[in-house]
């Protein structure tokens, strides 16, 4: 055995490639053990778009349903709450949805796609409870105040009717509303953006 | 004395393979013969054709989605959601059955299986026979009869497009054996068109027990492509070092 | 590399874990003979399945559930519903039937070239535990699947304990934790096959290779190298396992992965031997399938077993054929250890035990009975012969002379 005459040159560039390769290939290994644990064609179908028919909410009125695991609600908003969000933004801590918690096309005054109606995801951006909907004014337990909106029981944060959050209460962002649609007049689609088909 | 000892072991892997733990027999028939391809696209769509028209009411595939099937044959969702699906309108339901499992029990003597492994489980072969053999038979109470399984509870699902046929029998040395069939009622597809039929839909079976087929196979080129490229460095490097040892 | 005045992240590392000196032990200044041939790749083939095994063993139960209602939707959930589940599965259902190929191939090396001899015993008694570990494992893992062929393979093998007299059938309930097999068994396998197995396999290992490093490792042609050494103290015939060692396995590694893939992305399934197609229906209690056959690996066994007429006699044989295994240092009186210098009575031997293992593994295959049953009693008789008649014919057997050094 001897070392004498070797190529070091041929040898260093060898071991370099097949380490390079070798390593390249143990990397590629690697993706499919990984995408194996993101969420699985069962979990894409549970959080499928969910259609609503929204004709039968009368003004005021509110409905819950479930997209991917959470609740979601579609409210009806009547003229009179309209008109109460036009005059009420002094005391929100982000009025004009300036923070990510919607999509674009519903970053205006009622956070809404058609003004009536407020599509959310009825959870509390502070620690995940989901809110009481308190659509009744004056109701001074919540707030001297209170011109309807969402209450949270658990750690009192509350929310405008268009899920916008006051200032000085534990959470600190508006509700989300998810991405969503109509088709035609009357249906809903929830986890759909507009001018996404089916 | 090496190659003797490499021979041994090459046998040594190779005899278990020739025995084969395989599908169950399925008896000849002659002039069937099975060409599959579970890559022909156009097969598939067609065979999903019958088998949504034909099968699924009764049998489930409740491991299949329909997403997936739309994917994998090219189909556009809303086409798929309008003519292939009957039980629900969400594409990402697995492909459930309309019947329920007790009126079935009550119809058939047992609930029809679910077919999502039929092909797998039993053998395409089976399957594509199976289909082919239905025969006319007095004894039994639908009037038919069937050469793979014999006194089977599923009627000739596919009658009107096949036609009736009869089983001919023959002597040799005294014992009777099944010779063939012969149509005695023609139906609305001419024998060459039911056996296309036939293909394309245990194409679909095919396909449906093993959906990752389409993509395993062009995945593992690449990943013979790879190795032997590396193994051809690894090599390369072995024999560079091996030149140290004397 | 050696020494421990050395500073830097390894230093430090160094001065409180023996890192370098393991390395240096196992590895690096590790003396291995020159002479290595192919049968020589099987060891660290077998660590690479191991391997193999257990990564994608832990990513199959993030998506498996332990249950008899959702188990076999639960694999077709994989196969189909999660991202590469379909790779996972495959791979090790694949690298199950490879890690008994290899192994097979890694004892029939053992055999060749006498590497259980003294002062190996202790060796080849781990890598037999090993097997047995390794066949409990196997056994266990092919019933979670719950297909016909899991639920009546299982049924089969459980009942064999009823065999045993006395208290046979209450150590069946046990295994089982039920009257039938259900639930319970499905969970219970399901434990030991995750946790308890792949523990006792790991520390076997382990104590496996920490005792060939101890003595050395054999060669083909049988001859110590520690008896001649350089005025360093390193075996003549010796090289480092690494770098020499390393580069010759990884190119080893890299023709088995080649095959494997061939396997794994064209033959899954490899026409029902490593994954048996009646195991594609979910298991049905109440319909046993037309002819039940063990995985390929456990034939030559089954075939023993049912070559018995009698139940309780069967039973016994069959774990004896593995048993006797054990004692192959005891059995073996040769003055000499590889093939190269043994006689004709041991070459003409052993290449009858390979042809009765091969001949009783395609019967195993088959359903019993007539001339298939006869060749297994033929095969069994070989099989016992080899071991039973080893004192005799390997100390009646004229052996070459062993050369000083070894042979290229």
């Amino acid at each position: 055995m001897s070392n004498e005459g070797v190529d070091t040159g041929r040898r260093r560039f060898l071991t370099r490639a097949t380490v390079a390769v070798g390593g390249a290939g143990a990397l590629a290994a690697l993706y499919p053990f990984l995408a194996s644990m993101a969420p699985s064609e069962r979990a894409q179908a549970a959080g499928a778009p969910v259609e609503i028919d929204v004709s039968r909410l009368e003004p005021g009125e509110r409905l819950t349903t479930e997209w991917r695991g959470r609740p979601v609600w579609v409210v009806r908003r009547s003229d009179e709450m309209l008109e109460r969000l036009r005059t009420q933004e002094i005391r929100l801590r982000d009025p004009d949805s300036d923070r990510d918690q919607q999509p674009e096309y519903a970053r205006n005054l009622y956070r809404s796609i058609r003004e009536e109606f407020l599509v959310l995801v009825g959870i509390c951006t502070h620690l995940g409870c989901s809110p009481l909907y308190r659509p009744d004014a004056p109701a001074p337990e919540i707030h001297e105040q209170w011109t309807g909106g969402f209450f949270c029981p658990c750690h009192g944060s509350y929310f405008d009717l268009a899920g916008r959050v006051y200032a000085g209460v534990p959470a600190q962002l508006n509700m989300a509303v998810p991405p969503h649609r109509y088709v035609g007049d009357t249906v809903l689609v929830v986890g759909e953006d507009e001018g996404e088909a089916a | 004395m090496r190659k003797i000892i490499l021979l041994v072991i090459t046998g040594l892997l190779l005899a278990p393979m020739t025995a084969m733990a395989a599908w169950p027999k399925v008896p000849d028939v002659e002039g069937l013969e099975l060409n599959l391809d579970v890559h022909n696209k156009a097969s598939l769509q067609r065979g999903a054709r019958l088998f949504h028209n034909y099968c699924l009411s009764c049998h489930s595939a409740q491991y299949m989605r329909y997403r997936r099937m739309a994917e994998d044959l090219g189909l556009p969702e809303d086409v798929v959601v309008e003519s292939l699906m009957f039980t629900t309108d969400n594409i990402h339901e697995t492909m459930q059955v309309a019947m329920p499992a007790e009126d079935a029990e009550q119809w058939f003597g047992q609930a029809p299986p679910d077919l999502s492994l039929i092909a797998r489980s039993n053998g395409p072969r089976w399957v594509y026979t199976f289909l082919h053999g239905y025969y006319q038979d007095d004894e039994r109470p639908v009037g038919m009869n069937n050469l793979v399984v014999s006194n089977t509870s599923m009627p000739h699902v596919l009658v009107e497009l096949q036609g009736i046929q009869r089983a001919i029998y023959d002597e040799v040395n005294g014992e009777t054996r099944f010779a063939g069939f012969e149509l005695v009622q023609e139906g609305s597809m001419s024998p060459r068109e039911y056996d296309r039929a036939v293909t394309d839909l245990v194409n679909y079976l095919t396909y449906i027990s093993e959906p990752a087929r389409l993509q395993r196979e062009s995945i593992g080129l690449w990943v013979l492509i790879f190795l032997a490229l590396f193994t051809m460095l690894a090599y390369m490097l072995k024999q560079e070092y091996w030149k140290d040892v004397h | 590399m050696s020494g421990n005045a050395q500073g830097g992240l390894l230093g430090w590392i160094d001065a409180r874990f023996p890192l370098t000196r393991m390395w240096n032990e196992h590895v690096a200044e590790y003396y291995a003979p020159k002479n290595f041939n192919f049968w020589y790749f099987f060891g660290s083939l077998a660590l690479l399945v191991l391997v193999n095994q257990i990564v994608t063993g832990i990513f199959l139960t993030m998506h498996y559930k332990p249950s008899a209602e959702e188990a076999f939707g639960s694999v077709e959930y994989i196969m189909r519903d999660v991202d590469w589940g379909w790779l996972i599965r495959y791979m090790h259902s694949t690298g199950a039937s490879a890690f008994f190929i290899v192994i097979y191939l890694h004892m029939f090396r053992a055999m060749l070239y006498g590497s259980y001899q003294r002062p190996r015993e202790l060796i080849w008694i781990l890598g037999m535990l090993i097997y047995l570990v390794l066949m409990a494992e196997a056994f266990m893992g092919y019933v979670l699947p719950w297909g016909q062929m899991s639920y009546w393979g299982a049924q089969v093998i459980i009942s064999l304990f009823g065999a045993i007299p006395f208290f046979g059938d209450e150590l069946v309930t046990w295994i089982r934790g039920d009257y039938v097999i259900g639930d319970a068994t499905l969970n219970r396998f399901f434990a030991l096959h995750v946790i308890a197995l792949p523990l006792v396999l790991l520390a076997l290992v382990v104590a496996h290779i920490l005792a060939l490093h101890e003595v050395g490792s054999n060669n083909p042609d049988g001859v110590d190298i520690k008896q001649h050494k350089d005025k360093d103290g390193k075996p003549l015939d010796g090289i480092p396992f690494h770098p020499y060692y390393t580069v010759k396995d990884i190119f080893g590694v890299g023709v088995f992965l080649f095959l494997c893939a061939l396997v794994i992305f064209f033959a899954p399934e490899m026409g029902g031997l490593f994954l048996e197609y009646p195991n594609f229906e979910r298991a049905d209690p109440l319909a046993t399938p037309d002819h039940i056959a063990p995985v390929w690996y456990f034939t030559p066994f089954y075939a023993i077993l049912r070559a018995v007429p009698n139940d309780l006699a069967g039973v016994v044989l069959m774990f004896a054929a593995v048993i006797v295994l054990f004692f192959l240092p005891w059995l073996d009186r040769s003055p000499v250890r590889s093939i190269r210098y043994r006689g004709w009575m041991y070459k003409t031997a052993l290449t009858l035990f390979v042809i009765s293992f091969v001949v009783l593994g395609y019967l195993g295959t088959q359903p019993a009975g007539g001339l298939y049953t006869l060749l297994a009693q033929v095969g069994t008789l070989i099989y016992f012969g080899f071991f039973l008649l080893m004192p005799f014919y390997t100390s009646w057997d004229k052996t070459k002379p062993v050369p000083d050094r070894v042979t290229g």
